[in-house]
C-alpha cells in the first residue's frame, strides 16, 4: 500500500500553503519526495481558479481587502471560492497510479471520501448531476478544485465545518449564481470539532485512495518552508 | 521528423479538453516530459508534458479553444532533424526543469500567486550590469534566466565548479526572492490569533480520543525533560516595588504611542535584566563539557505562549537597545510568533530567558531553564498590595520576580546578587533615565 503522510498545519496563509504544495509536487515529480495530505485552514481569502470570470466576484478587490479578505488568482481548476477559519482545506499531493489516471474519477473519489466522512457525523450528503462538489440537497457543503501535473495532484477540497458562511456572499461560488452554501455546523446546529473532522477525512481518504495515511510531522517550522 | 502532440485523454469519461495555456512558444526547445501546455476540464487543471525532445514547430490549437481528445494540438521537430537550429533562447544546460513562472491573463487588481510580474516587481531597479569578469561565472542560460526575472546573477552564491552559478542556484535564488515578499505581503488583518485547542467532542460511545502530539509539542516535551535532567534547578524569589516603573511608563507612554509602539512593562524588565547580566556576567554564560562559556552578546529570549504551544523569540543584542528599541522588538517578535512568521534565526542563540506569566495572573513560578542557558527569570502579576514603607502601611504596585538558575554553575549568593541588581534597576527613581 502507498504510504502517505498527513500534515496538520493549523491556520496557514494561502500563499504560504501554495508554495509548500508546489515544493511537495516538485519533489514528488522528481522522485525524491513522498505523498502527502496537507490539512489546514486559511485566513479569509478568495481564490480565483482558472475558469473565474469578472462575474465571479460580487465585490471589488479593494473593498474586500478592507474587510481583511485577500483575493488571489491561483492555478487550480474551477471558479471562485472562499476559504476562511472554520473551513477544513485538504490538499492531497498524490502521484496517481496508472489505474487512477482519470481526472474525473479523481474528483469523484475526493467527493466520495467527503460524503463518507460527512456520513460519519450523521450528515447525509451527495452529488448533484452536472455539478462538482458535495451537496446537501441544493446547498453546497464542500468544493473541489484540482491541478494535476504529470499525474501528481495538488490543490484539493474545502469542506465547510464551522465556516462563517456570510463570506460567500462576496462571490458567486464556483460560478453558480445564487448557489446556497452550508456547513456542518449549520446542518447539525452545533459547532463541530475540527480535529474530529480531520480524523474522519483522513480515514475516508485512506480507504478510498487505498493509501496508508499516517500522521506526518506537524510542521511548526512553517517559516522554514517559506524560506 | 516531426512528432504530433495530441490532446490527451485524461480519463475514461473525458471526451474533450480546453487548452488554457501554452507553456512554450514556437521555436523554443523542449525536453521530453517537460510541461508543454495546460488544459482544463471541469474542476481540474492539468499540465501536459511534451511527448518528445526537440523544437516546438507549430501550435495548431490556440489558447482558450476546446477540442476533442486525440486532436493534434502541436508539432515538435525531433532534435536530430537537420536544418533546425535551436532558438538562441533555448536552454543549454542539461537540466530539464522548467522555469516555472508563467504569465496569466488576470482580472485587474488581483494579485497573482505566480507570474513574471510578481517575480520581477520586487526586484525591479536592482538589476546591475554584470562586470566583464563576472560574466565568466555565469553561463548564457543563467544570464537569460536572471534577466527574465530581473535579478542580478552576481548576487547569487554559485555552487558549481569554481563558484559558478548553476541553473539550480539561480532558480533557487529566484524562488527564495519571490517567496520573501509574498510572505510579507499578507496584511496583518488576515492573520487571526492562532486557533485555540479544538474543543474535543466525543462521537457516539467513544471514551478516549487518541491524537498524535504535534512536532512542537514533542519538541517542548523533549526539551523540558532534557533540561530538567541537565541542570540542577534552584529557584529564588524577590519582591519588587514597581511604583517607579509605573511612573516611568506613564511618563513615556504617550511619546511611545506617537512612535507607534505600545509601551508595556516588559521593556523595563528587559532593561533591568540586561543590567543584571552585565554586572553578573556568569548569569549570561553556559556550560559546555567541563568549560564555562562566557558570552559577550546579551540575547534575551522572551517566552511567548501560543494556543498551540510555546515559542521563545530572541531579542539579539538587547544591551545595545534603548527602551524604544526594546519595546519595538518585543512587540514585533511576539506578534510574529503568534502569526508564525518567525525565522529560524530569531529563535536561536538566546543567552538568558524571561517568561512573563504574570499577564495571566500568576504570582510567581519556578520555570525550567531553556538549555544551554543557566537562568530564566519569571515575572508575576503586578498587583497593588499593602506594604510597609517607613513603618507605615502603603499601597504599592508590587511584583514577584523569580529566578530559576543552574546550581551547577551558579551558587545561591550569585543568583541573589543578580536579582538584587535587577530589583535595584526596577526600583530606581525616574530621574535616573
Amino acid at each position: 500500500m502507498i504510504r502517505c503522510s498527513a500534515y496538520d498545519l493549523g491556520c496557514v496563509p494561502y500563499r504560504e500553503a501554495f508554495i509548500l504544495q508546489r515544493r511537495m509536487v516538485e519533489k514528488l515529480q522528481s522522485g525524491s519526495g513522498e505523498e502527502a495530505l496537507i490539512l489546514l485552514e486559511h485566513p479569509h481569502v478568495i481564490t480565483l481558479g482558472r475558469s473565474a470570470s469578472a462575474d465571479s466576484l460580487l465585490s471589488d478587490p479593494a473593498s474586500l481587502k478592507e474587510r481583511g479578505v485577500d483575493v488571489i488568482e491561483t492555478d487550480r481548476g474551477g471558479d471562485a471560492t472562499y476559504h476562511g477559519p472554520g473551513q477544513l482545506v485538504g490538499y492531497p499531493i498524490f502521484k496517481l497510479e496508472p489505474e487512477r489516471r482519470d481526472i474525473r474519477k479523481y474528483v469523484s473519489d475526493i467527493e466520495l471520501a467527503l460524503i463518507r466522512a460527512l456520513a460519519d457525523f450523521g450528515i447525509e450528503a451527495g452529488r448533484q448531476t452536472g455539478k462538482r462538489g458535495v451537496w446537501i440537497q441544493r446547498k453546497k457543503i464542500a468544493s473541489v478544485g484540482i491541478r494535476i501535473s504529470r499525474w501528481v495532484t495538488c490543490h484539493g477540497f474545502a469542506l465547510n465545518v464551522n465556516t462563517d458562511l456570510s463570506y460567500f456572499e462576496f462571490i458567486n461560488p464556483c460560478g453558480i449564481t445564487g448557489c446556497e452554501m452550508t456547513s456542518m455546523q449549520r446542518e447539525l446546529g452545533v459547532p463541530i470539532s475540527m480535529a474530529s473532522v480531520k480524523r474522519q477525512a483522513v480515514e475516508r481518504l485512506s480507504e478510498i485512495f487505498d493509501r496508508e495515511i499516517v500522521h506526518g510531522v506537524h510542521s511548526n517550522e512553517i517559516t522554514a518552508f517559506a524560506e | 521528423m516531426s512528432v504530433d502532440v495530441i490532446m490527451p485523454q485524461m480519463g475514461e469519461s473525458v471526451a474533450e479538453g480546453t487548452l488554457v495555456k501554452w507553456l512554450k512558444q514556437v521555436g523554443e526547445k523542449i525536453e521530453r516530459d517537460e510541461p508543454l501546455f495546460e488544459i482544463s476540464t471541469d474542476k481540474v487543471d492539468a499540465e501536459i508534458p511534451s511527448p518528445a525532445e526537440g523544437i516546438l514547430l507549430e501550435i495548431l490549437v490556440p489558447e482558450g479553444e476546446t477540442v476533442p481528445i486525440n486532436t493534434v494540438v502541436a508539432r515538435i521537430a525531433a532534435e536530430e532533424e537537420a536544418g533546425v537550429k535551436p532558438a538562441p533562447a533555448a536552454p543549454a544546460a542539461p537540466e530539464s526543469e522548467p522555469v516555472s513562472a508563467t504569465a496569466q491573463t488576470k482580472p485587474a487588481d488581483v494579485t497573482p500567486v505566480e507570474g513574471p510580474k510578481a517575480a520581477a516587481a520586487p526586484a525591479s531597479g536592482r538589476v546591475t550590469p554584470i562586470e566583464e569578469k563576472e560574466r565568466a561565472r555565469v553561463s548564457p542560460l543563467v544570464r537569460k534566466i536572471a534577466e527574465e526575472h530581473g535579478v542580478d546573477p552576481t548576487l547569487v552564491r554559485g555552487t558549481g565548479t569554481g563558484g559558478r552559478v548553476t541553473k539550480k542556484d539561480i532558480l533557487k535564488y529566484i524562488v527564495a526572492k519571490r517567496t520573501a515578499p509574498l510572505t510579507q505581503a499578507a496584511p496583518a488583518v488576515q492573520a487571526p490569533s492562532p486557533p485555540g485547542p479544538p474543543p474535543i467532542t466525543f462521537a457516539g460511545d467513544e471514551r478516549v480520543i487518541r491524537e498524535p502530539m504535534s512536532i512542537m509539542r514533542k519538541k517542548i516535551a523533549e526539551h523540558m525533560v532534557m533540561s530538567g535532567r541537565t541542570s540542577a534547578h534552584v529557584c529564588t524569589v524577590f519582591e519588587v516595588d514597581m511604583s517607579n516603573v509605573v511612573k516611568r511608563r506613564d511618563a513615556l507612554k504617550a511619546e511611545f504611542e506617537r512612535e507607534g509602539v505600545k509601551l508595556t512593562y516588559l521593556p523595563f524588565i528587559i532593561q533591568a535584566v540586561v543590567r543584571g547580566l552585565k554586572e553578573v556576567p556568569i548569569m549570561n554564560a553556559s556550560i559546555e563539557g567541563d568549560s564555562i562559556l562566557y558570552k559577550r552578546d546579551i540575547n534575551i529570549g522572551i517566552a511567548v505562549a501560543l494556543d498551540w504551544g510555546l515559542i521563545v523569540p530572541v531579542i539579539k543584542h538587547a544591551d545595545q537597545m534603548n527602551l524604544l528599541g526594546l519595546a519595538r522588538a518585543a512587540v514585533d517578535l511576539a506578534d510574529r510568533a503568534r502569526t508564525k512568521r518567525l525565522s529560524v534565526e530569531e529563535v536561536q542563540d538566546g543567552t538568558f530567558t524571561i517568561t512573563n506569566p504574570g499577564v495571566y495572573g500568576s504570582l510567581f513560578g519556578a520555570p525550567i531553564i531553556s538549555q544551554p542557558q543557566v537562568g530564566i527569570m519569571d515575572v508575576g502579576a503586578i498587583t497593588k498590595r499593602p506594604v510597609v514603607v517607613d513603618d507605615a502601611i502603603a499601597i504599592r504596585p508590587m511584583v514577584y520576580i523569580s529566578l530559576s538558575f543552574d546550581h551547577r554553575l551558579i551558587d545561591g549568593a550569585v543568583a541573589d546578587q543578580f536579582m538584587v541588581v535587577v530589583k535595584r534597576d526596577l526600583q530606581k527613581p525616574q530621574k535616573c533615565d
